[in-house]
């Protein structure tokens, strides 16, 4: 084996044009059923090197979960070609399981009438894994992600919190190459966010383990993610530093200030534009090129200002602005 | 990577199971209600028959005794076959909730991890009935106690255990491409024991002939009563097909274990 990615260098994760077409059934009349091919994934491409932490977003129905169903080899791609670890994952299932985690998070891999602990101990015999290996990576989870206090809970008595730290420390005893997680934090706490974004965060930060994570939480990707795709309709609307989104879609610094009372003129100034007014309070959106001191130096001339504040761009915002745009333009391909 | 020694993958097979034990103990007074609801079911079936024989001393050629033998045989046939396959039924409900794709990410067999992920153990119930049910009925029915007969007792109630887990895995996979197939699903695999567990000679026809030939359910209990009970088939066929039922399990294992690839096939590339 040396094509695969335990060696420096090579992607973990390789996808070129990767495709899922479903078909589905349209009822079109009594019993004439029309079927139509609709593209789930439409030509996907992705290389990940070892140890990246890769966020990657999309709006519901993208196809984010149908991509890292075939990553995982649970699904044929109807096009393309797909390596993880030097794997093909559909012909090579068995083999690509041993070395990859997989979390989702709406379903469970953990035994559920059983305490937590079981299910690793069964874990270990279904990956087959040293007993002494097995034993250090739990010792390990159980102390970053504070397990203790419910190992000997079933399962089914655990807040979805303290299941979801279950079912990332089950995905990672085997001591996978890759760790996918679909939608990790979704329906957790704050505090169990933090717990799970913190330890992502340091298992990412270890370089051994390569994560691709998807989410609907921006705060996970602005917390785990150096580098993000975006995919949208089944393709890539955005591959980069979140930096390069905020470039790209013109994220906008809001500046927001009360005045005693409302003022008779307004700044005109480039790339400052109103958002809103409401009495004597304005709302202002600032291009990149802008520059906020101005604005506020002109604002004071203006009326006295009662108080101020400067937002930064927040992620959520580019995000739904290209989710927007991508679904009425053809999308602009990157590269 | 070695191939994995088959030794080990039963092991874990195994723990599996165990932990299935473990899992639905922890319901202790649901699992003993399902446990007696299992045994009384298999009492209701009896009862038809011994109301039949109630009111006719002889049934299409048959006594009590010869019919419990067939009974019995095809109840713990069928059992077996539901107490290990039978959950395969919920083939729908594990597309649904995500157990295929959960299983599709470990490194084991698809099918097998299923039917031991959900293995319904209060169904040990109908085995153990079953099996006391054949005791009797091989006592009332004087089966001479010879060798040949013996090996056949045991042969013909795991030949018809692999026969109608066939039938389940069959048809559950059908399950992939028609979604209500549950229908047919029930037709075969209750409609079959049904008719494997009389004396086929009740049966009318090509009723009969679909049933015991073009679906092998003849070789399930009937031929190899005949043997036990050395009688002569009343309809004529020779002895022999007594002994054919391991080569028609093993050939409706083979095909529906081919069913079963296509399906899952089918399923990793619609994902439905």
């Amino acid at each position: 084996m040396n094509t695969d990615g335990r060696h420096g260098g090579v992607n973990v994760i390789e996808a070129h044009g990767l495709r899922k077409d479903f078909t589905v059934r349209v009822r079109k009349g009594l019993l004439r059923r029309e079927r139509r091919d609709v593209a789930a994934v439409d030509g996907v491409d992705l290389a990940v090197q070892r140890g990246e932490l890769l966020g990657y977003l999309g709006p519901n129905g993208a196809g984010k979960s149908t991509t890292l169903k075939m990553l995982t080899g649970v699904l044929h791609p109807s096009g393309g070609r797909v390596s993880v670890c030097g794997l093909t994952p559909v012909p090579q299932r068995i083999l690509l399981a041993r070395r990859i985690g997989v979390v989702f998070g709406q379903r469970s891999q953990l035994w559920w009438d059983l305490p937590l602990r079981d299910s690793y101990e069964l874990l270990r015999h279904i990956y087959r894994v040293p007993a002494a290996e097995h034993a250090a990576r739990l010792r390990r989870c159980r102390d970053l992600l504070e397990l203790d206090p419910f190992l000997d809970t079933p399962v089914r008595q655990l807040s979805l919190g303290q299941r979801m730290r279950g079912e990332l420390t089950a995905a990672l005893l085997h001591g996978p190459e890759v760790l996918f997680l679909d939608e990790p934090t979704i329906g957790l706490d704050v505090v169990s966010k933090q717990a799970v974004r913190g330890f992502l965060a340091e298992l990412g930060q270890t370089g051994d383990t390569t994560i691709v994570l998807t989410t609907h939480d921006l705060a996970d990707i602005e917390r785990l993610c150096r580098r993000i795709v975006v995919i949208d309709h089944g393709r890539v609307v955005h591959d980069g530093g979140i930096d390069a989104l905020h470039a790209r879609y013109g994220s906008q610094r809001r500046v927001t200030v009360d005045f005693d009372t409302a003022p008779a003129a307004l700044p005109d100034l480039p790339g400052v534009h109103l958002e809103a007014t409401t009495g004597p309070r304005l709302t202002f959106t600032l291009d990149n090129s802008a520059s906020v001191g101005t604005l506020i130096s002109t604002l004071t001339t203006l009326g006295s200002l009662r108080d101020l504040s400067v937002t930064e761009p927040e992620i959520e915002e580019v995000i739904a602005r290209l989710y927007r745009s991508e679904g009425r333009a053809p999308s602009p391909r990157f590269p | 990577m070695a191939e994995p020694a088959a030794a080990s993958t039963a092991a874990i097979y195994r723990r599996l199971v165990a932990a299935q034990v473990r899992s639905q103990l922890s319901y202790r007074v649901s699992f003993v209600l399902d446990l007696v609801s299992n045994v009384v079911f298999l009492g209701a079936d009896l009862l038809t028959v011994l109301v039949v024989f109630h009111r006719v001393p002889v049934l299409a050629g048959f006594s009590l005794a010869d019919t419990l033998l067939v009974f019995g045989l095809a109840s713990l046939g069928f059992s077996l076959a539901e107490l290990i396959v039978g959950s395969i039924d919920h083939m729908q409900r594990h597309v649904r909730t995500g157990l295929l794709d959960a299983v599709l990410i470990r490194p084991l067999g698809v099918l097998w991890q299923l039917l031991v992920l959900d293995v319904g153990l209060r169904r040990v119930g109908r085995v153990c009935s079953g099996l006391v049910l054949l005791a009797i009925a091989v006592r009332l029915a004087e089966v001479a106690v010879t060798p040949a007969n013996l090996l056949l007792l045991v042969i013909t109630p795991v030949v018809g255990a692999v026969f109608f887990g066939a039938v389940f895995v069959a048809t559950a996979t059908v399950a992939f491409w028609w979604v209500d197939s549950g229908e047919l699903s029930a037709a075969l695999t209750h409609g079959g024991r049904d008719f494997t567990s009389y004396p086929m000679t009740v049966f009318g026809g090509w009723f009969r002939r679909l049933f015991a030939f073009g679906l092998g359910f003849g070789f399930i209990a009937y031929y190899p009563a005949l043997i036990l009970l050395d009688r002569p088939d009343p309809l004529g066929a020779p002895a022999w097909l007594g002994w054919c039922g391991p080569l028609l399990a093993a050939a409706a294992a083979t095909l529906a274990g081919l069913i079963w690839r296509t399906g899952v096939r089918h399923y990793r590339s619609t994902g439905s």
